[in-house]
């Protein structure tokens, strides 16, 4: 059972990966440095939204593991902007 | 047929299992702070600038490095070649030990400006940035606790790599620990912007 799901990533893959992640780093830093308006700090989190999916499918193997991991952490990540969401509705109009 | 019992795929779900109650629990973090933050943006911005984004960019460097070593770790053990897999390891651990060292320098310039929780002058400077601060060492603290825990759980698994308990068809603990080392960096993702830079 366990030999048949374990798909090898490459070192090309994941030094790939990396690159992505320290470009997109630097350039959350470099938005967030030259004005700090409220679309920069939209697009640092936007960055950051990406930089996450990178990590949860290629090191955290999302992309290659069964389905059911996908739709379980994709449950999470909604559960937490939901409440998020609305504790900000109770905060913003009370 | 084998004489242990062995539950890869299970092994895997509780470790996810785990991660989604980590999640929750800086989940709740991260919404404390964007309540705070909304209550006291003037304050949050000016008190972000005492932040040095020079290592916090390295720190955050140091840490995706460190994912991809983990990663290059398991790829290692899967193509039978146990000391590079060692060697990815190790690599993990010290550039774990050198964002701990950084986080020290750093915490300690805020706390010769008399910057930390409960002290006489953050208490003057208002509730915007005794709530700012006590945010930024409670969510920074708790994360480089994790730092700690990824280590120990890291060289656990370096000794049972070099044991031969965790080999080429058998390294789902390894794959756990890599696990639990890409939820440090995926935290630390979060965390960085907020305080850093957009605050």
């Amino acid at each position: 059972m366990s030999e048949e799901n374990h798909h090898i990533v490459s070192y090309r893959t994941i030094l790939g990966v990396l690159i992505v992640l320290i470009i997109l780093t630097l350039l959350s830093v470099a938005i967030t440095q030259i004005e700090l308006s409220r679309w920069a700090t939209i697009a640092a989190l936007l960055i950051a939204g990406v930089k996450s999916t990178f990590v949860l499918f290629y090191f955290m193997h999302l992309k290659y593991d069964p389905k059911v991991f996908k739709r379980m952490a994709l449950l999470i990540i909604l559960l937490v902007f939901v409440v998020i969401f609305i504790t900000m509705l109770d905060y913003v109009f009370r | 047929m084998s004489h242990v019992h062995r539950d890869d795929l299970g092994s895997k779900m509780g470790m996810w299992l785990f991660i989604f109650t980590e999640l929750l629990l800086f989940g709740g973090l991260f919404i404390t702070y964007a309540v705070y933050r909304s209550m006291h943006t003037q304050a949050f911005h000016l008190a972000s600038e005492e932040l040095d984004v020079t290592i916090g960019t390295i720190n955050t460097v140091i840490l995706l490095i460190s994912s991809a070593t983990v990663a290059m770790a398991i790829t290692a053990i899967q193509k039978k070649n146990k000391k590079l897999s060692l060697a990815f390891i190790g690599t993990t651990i010290l550039l774990a030990f050198i964002f701990l060292v950084n986080k020290y320098f750093e915490w300690g310039a805020k706390f010769e400006h008399g910057l930390f929780p409960g002290s006489d002058y953050l208490a003057e400077l208002g509730y915007g940035d005794i709530l700012f601060f006590g945010l930024y060492f409670f969510m920074t603290g708790l994360h480089a606790f994790h730092i700690i825990v990824g280590m120990v759980f890291l060289g656990f698994i370096f000794f049972r790599i070099k044991n031969d308990r965790i080999t080429f068809d058998n390294f789902q603990l390894l794959e756990n620990g890599g696990l639990y080392w890409h939820l440090v960096d995926l935290i630390w993702i979060f965390l960085f912007p907020l305080f850093y830079l957009v605050a």
